[in-house]
């Protein structure tokens, strides 16, 4: 745990060096500020003609699609850029185990990225001014575990992908390209195919669906069951990469 | 201590060490002495913990790299050929950083003594992409040395340095090398000859000589080899030179200097020296030249070919 701890923090601080962490800050912060903006002018001049006051989804729906690029952005360099200094070689020679080496990266780029997630809690607070009789709690808060969890399987995707190569921009693609089935291609069979079997299965790994329906308030134990095991999963998958390299 | 046992890697179908078998006790300076693609990386490699071999066993400090892999490498200082470092930490950040990943007891007094030893204190606090070569390899001797390990690997240690810097580092070698065990690899003959206790020459993955320096030195030298350089053209000198009993295999080189070899036991250097003078040349230079790596490599690899034929 303390080794996933010192890897974590050493993650945590080089992001705040690098300046693809700031351009995806940036690029996040600066679509969820414009959309936010947009949509409340929107509404404050349609307010006559509509009595819908705007809920947290205008702040945590635009953020899940610049994360879609973001964490690919943020993971490439993960494992792949140790690879390429040749430092892999030094944390593989200390005790540090493989899956605690893998964690502590993922855990590193988390914390970032929930630092950016805690910089856009200032739009909830202005909502909450702005409509009567303010926004629904509930509904924020499981908006808020939504994309947290969402985070957490995006960044162990980009983790997993970082481990498999040793190029960034193949680890980069090769995480958009997954992310991209788990987020909007999976469900598309669901539209001509007819069995209902299989339809449960797809709709069940669809991680739109089950982000939509968390931003709208509703959630079931599966909701936050699915993310957490693809997280693992993912994590189980970097460890076996980074344990096969070793005996290649 | 290391014991190596039989230790095979094969790369896809490439065999990169065959059947390596040797041992380095403690306060033991060994040398691994071969040229680039040898298998010299590759046994370090396995030794560390950082890749199992395909056949064959190790012990390292008493546990073995497979089974107690993490015993190993609480135990293993290693210092890879290309030093692993983080640009963007300073110096002390990164042993820090280091130091917690071994879980070291007062981990700043085993960062400040590490630093000390290699004397970069005074850059503690500078950036490692500012440093330069030398002051990187000492920053990763450092690291190798930090947690006071029982067993140092250090591979090819010294390329990059200057001469002093190589000096200096020796030196420091040789400190550590009192009460450890460690395990060098180098290709410079003469390196070897100065820091080790003994040395282990690997070629094409497999040993093909173990001995002291000076007992390798002894076997091997059948002959000197002596360059003679005077004033002016060489070519009238050579016809005096090689008529001289004694001088063997006299010939001009395309630099304009002579050499020649003898059998140590009959020393024509006297002879040499006084006929040059007289036929009336200026003597500019006159020194023995070692044996290459590559000269004993060959006289080596012969050698076992004619055993095994």
């Amino acid at each position: 745990m303390r080794n996933i701890w010192t890897i974590a923090r050493r993650e945590y601080k080089l992001y705040f060096t690098t300046p693809i962490a700031y351009i995806a800050a940036l690029l996040t912060l600066l679509t969820v500020g414009i959309y936010f903006v947009v949509i409340i002018y929107y509404t404050t001049n349609q307010a006559y003609y509509s009595n819908t006051a705007p809920g947290i989804d205008i702040v945590i729906g635009p953020m899940a699609t610049v994360f879609l690029f973001a964490v690919p952005a943020l993971t490439m360099r993960l494992l792949a850029d140790e690879q390429r200094m040749g430092t892999l070689e030094l944390l593989l020679t200390t005790p540090v185990r493989d899956g605690e080496l893998v964690v502590g990266k993922w855990l590193g780029a988390f914390l970032f990225m929930l630092t950016i997630i805690a910089i856009t809690l200032v739009y909830p607070i202005v909502l909450n001014k702005l409509t009567n009789p303010g926004i629904d709690q509930g509904v924020m808060l499981s908006g808020y575990i939504a994309i947290i969890l969402l985070t957490a399987v995006f960044l162990a995707i980009g983790t997993a992908m970082s481990s498999f190569f040793n190029n960034q921009f193949a680890a980069f693609f090769a995480t958009l390209a997954v992310l991209i089935v788990f987020w909007w291609l999976i469900r598309l069979p669901t539209y001509v195919i007819q069995n209902d079997s299989i339809n449960n299965i797809l709709n069940y790994l669809d991680l739109n669906g089950r982000f939509n329906s968390m931003l709208a308030g509703t959630m079931s134990l599966s909701d936050i069951i699915y993310p957490i095991s693809l997280t693992a999963l993912g994590l189980f998958l970097s460890a076996a990469a980074v344990e096969i390299r070793r005996w290649r | 201590m290391i014991r190596a046992t039989g230790l095979t890697k094969d790369f896809g179908s490439r065999r990169a060490i065959e059947n390596l078998t040797f041992e380095a006790k403690q306060g033991e300076v060994v040398g691994f002495l071969g040229p680039n693609g040898a298998g010299k990386t590759t046994t370090m490699r396995i030794l560390t913990g950082y890749m199992p071999p395909t056949y064959g066993t190790a012990q390292v400090a008493g546990f073995d790299v497979i089974s107690e892999s993490l015993e190993v490498r609480r135990r293993v200082g290693y210092l890879p050929e290309t030093v692993p470092l983080y640009p963007d930490m300073t110096v002390y950040e990164y042993l820090k950083f280091m130091a917690d990943l071994r879980h070291l007891p007062n981990s700043d007094d085993m960062v400040d003594a590490a630093l000390d030893l290699v004397q970069m204190g005074k850059r503690a606090d500078g950036y490692i992409s500012n440093l330069s070569k030398g002051m990187r390899q000492r920053v990763g001797l450092a690291q190798a040395l930090l947690h006071r390990p029982e067993v140092l690997i250090l591979d090819e240690p010294t390329i990059g340095l200057d001469p002093a810097q190589v000096v200096e580092f020796r030196n420091t070698v040789r400190e550590v090398g009192k009460e450890r065990t460690v395990l060098l690899s180098t290709h410079i003959l003469s390196e070897a000859q100065q820091l080790c206790d003994r040395v282990l020459i690997i070629n094409k993955g497999r040993i093909v000589a173990e001995d002291s320096p000076e007992n390798l030195q002894s076997r091997l030298v059948g002959a000197e080899h002596v360059v003679l350089r005077v004033k002016g053209e060489a070519d009238d000198l050579l016809p005096i030179i090689a008529k001289i009993d004694g001088v063997q295999n006299a010939k001009l080189q395309p630099d304009g200097t002579l050499e020649f070899q003898f059998t140590p036991a009959a020393d024509v250097r006297p002879a040499v020296a006084r006929a040059t003078i007289e036929a009336g040349y200026d003597l500019l230079e006159f020194h023995p030249v070692g044996l290459s790596l590559e000269e004993i490599f060959l006289q080596l690899t012969q050698d076992n070919a004619r055993k095994e034929s």
